[in-house]
């Protein structure tokens, strides 16, 4: 793995009837690359100008110094001559054809004698722990068992560029676990560019060393997980990370926000435009006005509240909407009627 | 709790049915059984059934040649006009067969539109066999591209893109997915086609004629022995016709008995 060495880079404009995605992104075969954005934000869009299945209208896509698409220099690269592996969602599998030779079929086409392809199908079903299911239709085959295989009929035409379309959203939460935990194996055994696709914030931060945002057709943050969760710059990848964000104006330890509330930080030094953090974690929920109360103190209404693991987040409402994580048990004896209190110290700001 | 079917309703579809049943019933029943062999054995009947049999048979290969391609233009490609182009590919289905034959023969007769052309080159389709193949063709061709369309309409586009990725060009993703993804219905369809063509009366009779061992298929032949000296002749052949009708309905019985 020739990790830092920049190996696929695409400045992308499309657009797609009414939608347009403008976007650039690298990647090199040292990570995994993530992305992750809501319904509709231009991710699949993305993926298809990757694989040649849409040209584009301006910009350039190369991978390894070779131009596969740039209109300019009128260079579209078909996609049945780019060294990319498809995985699709809900995997389209061929169903006229055996798993056998759905792996078999992307290999004859790189010009391997069928005995040969059937050959290196095998192999890979056996990788697959699929040998029993060689003959079966894609009908037959469980949701995991589709997935393997058309992971396996992808790699199997040995690519350069693996890109996986919501690999597991057709999966039901039992197997999804298992087959995530493949999947990351898989995925680190190869050796080229690898680029996700997900709205699942557990398959990002789990599959993914390298985010990448899109909202609305434009990347909105990128970076390591670690990084975009500890400073997220949307209410979506706050929400994919699950923490309360707000943006305001800060001067003097205090941060004036869209609904005109205030929040009292730590960071005094903050001015300007800011981005503020508020972890759920350092949220508490009273009965009543606590005494001797940090500054950001006011009474608020619950509005919800969900199971999560070990704890329970509790959605309330007030000047602000926050989510607040507390112990199942505190939040059964809350009343509806709550006071929340936030340590100004937990609190972070950065510029927006 | 099932209710009692409306007593009405029920009447009212056992005409319906019999409005069927009955013409089979009495071609049943004037049938002569008897002498039936010896008149599907007659020289004159075997020919014009040879004629019927090639004829529908080439205007069959004729549609699913010119019709495939059609169908996948229809079902694949968006472009100006796609709805006009399919009114008039369609037309013939609902156009009755003699003003096709009357078309046809402006068209590609002698003094037609084309024919003058063709009958420069050599070519003349009026009393020919090719004639009676085109007539059967024009009628019968649109059977088989509204089935083919609509199977290809049916196959997920995303599967030939998936194709696409593994490596194989357009005409592989063609013939190595999509057409057998639709392998089914390209059966059907030439089958009711086949059928179709193989009953032509009215195009066929107007544009390529009635001369025995050239253009007059069993169609033609059965009505010309209905009117003449042989009724018998007619009943039996109509049987035949009847008879390979059925065969192809059970055939098709999958896609249009069940399904509906």
């Amino acid at each position: 793995m020739a990790a830092g060495a920049v190996t696929l880079t695409a400045d992308v404009h499309v657009e797609v009837g009414r939608f347009r995605l403008d976007a650039a992104i690298a990647a090199d075969p040292g990570h995994v690359v993530g992305v992750v954005g809501p319904n509709g934000a231009g991710k699949s869009t993305l993926l298809r100008v990757l694989a040649g299945l849409l040209p584009l209208e301006r910009g350039r896509v190369a991978l390894d110094g070779v131009v596969l698409d740039d209109p300019d220099a009128a260079v579209f690269v078909p996609p049945e001559r780019r060294p990319a592996g498809v995985v699709f969602q809900d995997y389209l599998l061929f169903p006229h054809l055996s798993a056998l030779d759905n792996i078999a079929f992307g290999v004859r086409r790189r010009g391997v004698p069928r005995r040969e392809a059937r050959r290196r199908a095998h192999e890979w079903l056996d990788r697959m722990g699929l040998s029993a299911e060689a003959r079966s239709r894609p009908a037959e085959l469980s949701g995991g068992q589709a997935q393997r295989v058309a992971l396996a009929r992808a790699l199997a035409t040995d690519p350069a560029l693996l890109l996986l379309d919501e690999p597991l959203a057709a999966l039901d939460a039992r197997s999804r676990a298992e087959v995530r935990r493949d999947l990351r194996r898989h995925l680190d055994a190869f050796a080229g560019v690898r680029l996700l696709v997900t709205h699942d914030p557990l398959d990002a931060l789990t599959l993914a060393d390298q985010l990448v945002v899109i909202e609305e057709g434009r990347i909105v943050q990128s970076g390591v997980p670690a990084a975009v969760a500890a400073q997220p710059r949307s209410a979506y990848v706050a929400e994919l990370v699950g923490t309360n964000l707000f943006e305001g104006v800060a001067a003097a330890g205090d941060v004036r926000v869209a609904s005109d509330a205030h929040i009292a930080v730590g960071d005094t030094a903050a001015t300007g435009d800011v981005f503020v953090v508020i972890p759920p974690a350092a949220i508490a929920l009273y009965r009543a006005r606590p005494d001797g109360s940090p500054r950001n103190t006011w009474p608020a209404t619950i509005i919800g509240v969900e199971r999560l693991g070990d704890r329970a987040r509790v959605r309330v409402a007030g000047p602000l909407t926050l989510v607040a994580d507390v112990t199942p048990a505190a939040a059964a004896e809350l009343p509806a009627e709550v006071w929340v209190a936030i340590k100004a110290t937990e609190i972070q700001v950065y510029p927006a | 709790m099932t209710r009692r079917p409306p007593a009405l309703a029920m009447a009212v579809a056992a005409i319906a049915v019999a409005l069927f049943a009955v013409p089979l019933a009495g071609l049943l029943w004037r049938a002569p059984w008897s002498t039936a062999w010896d008149v599907l054995s007659t020289h004159d009947a075997l020919v014009a059934l040879r004629l019927s049999l090639e004829s529908a048979l080439l205007a069959t290969a004729v549609a699913v040649v010119l019709g495939t391609p059609l169908a996948w233009v229809q079902a694949r490609v968006a472009y100006p006009g796609r709805s006009v182009v399919r009114a008039i590919t369609l037309l013939p289905m609902v156009l009755p067969p003699v003003v096709g034959g009357i078309a046809l023969l402006l068209a590609l007769g002698r003094r037609g539109l084309v024919g003058q052309y063709l009958d420069h080159a050599g070519v003349r389709l009026p009393f020919h066999l090719p004639g009676a193949v085109a007539a059967e063709a024009f009628v019968a061709m649109p059977f088989f591209v509204l089935t083919l369309e609509a199977a290809l309409r049916s196959v997920d586009p995303r599967i030939e893109d998936a194709a696409r990725t593994l490596g194989a060009g357009r005409w592989r993703v063609f013939t190595r997915v999509t057409l057998p993804l639709v392998r089914p219905s390209i059966i059907a369809g030439a089958l009711l086609c086949w059928a179709r063509a193989l009953g032509e009366f009215g195009a066929t009779i107007t544009f390529a004629g009635n001369l025995p061992g050239h253009t007059q298929t069993l169609p033609l032949f059965v009505y010309v022995r209905l009117e003449g000296a042989d009724p018998d002749a007619a009943v039996v052949l109509s049987l035949v016709l009847l008879a390979v009708s059925l065969v192809v309905l059970v055939a098709l019985r999958d896609r249009w008995l069940r399904a509906l």
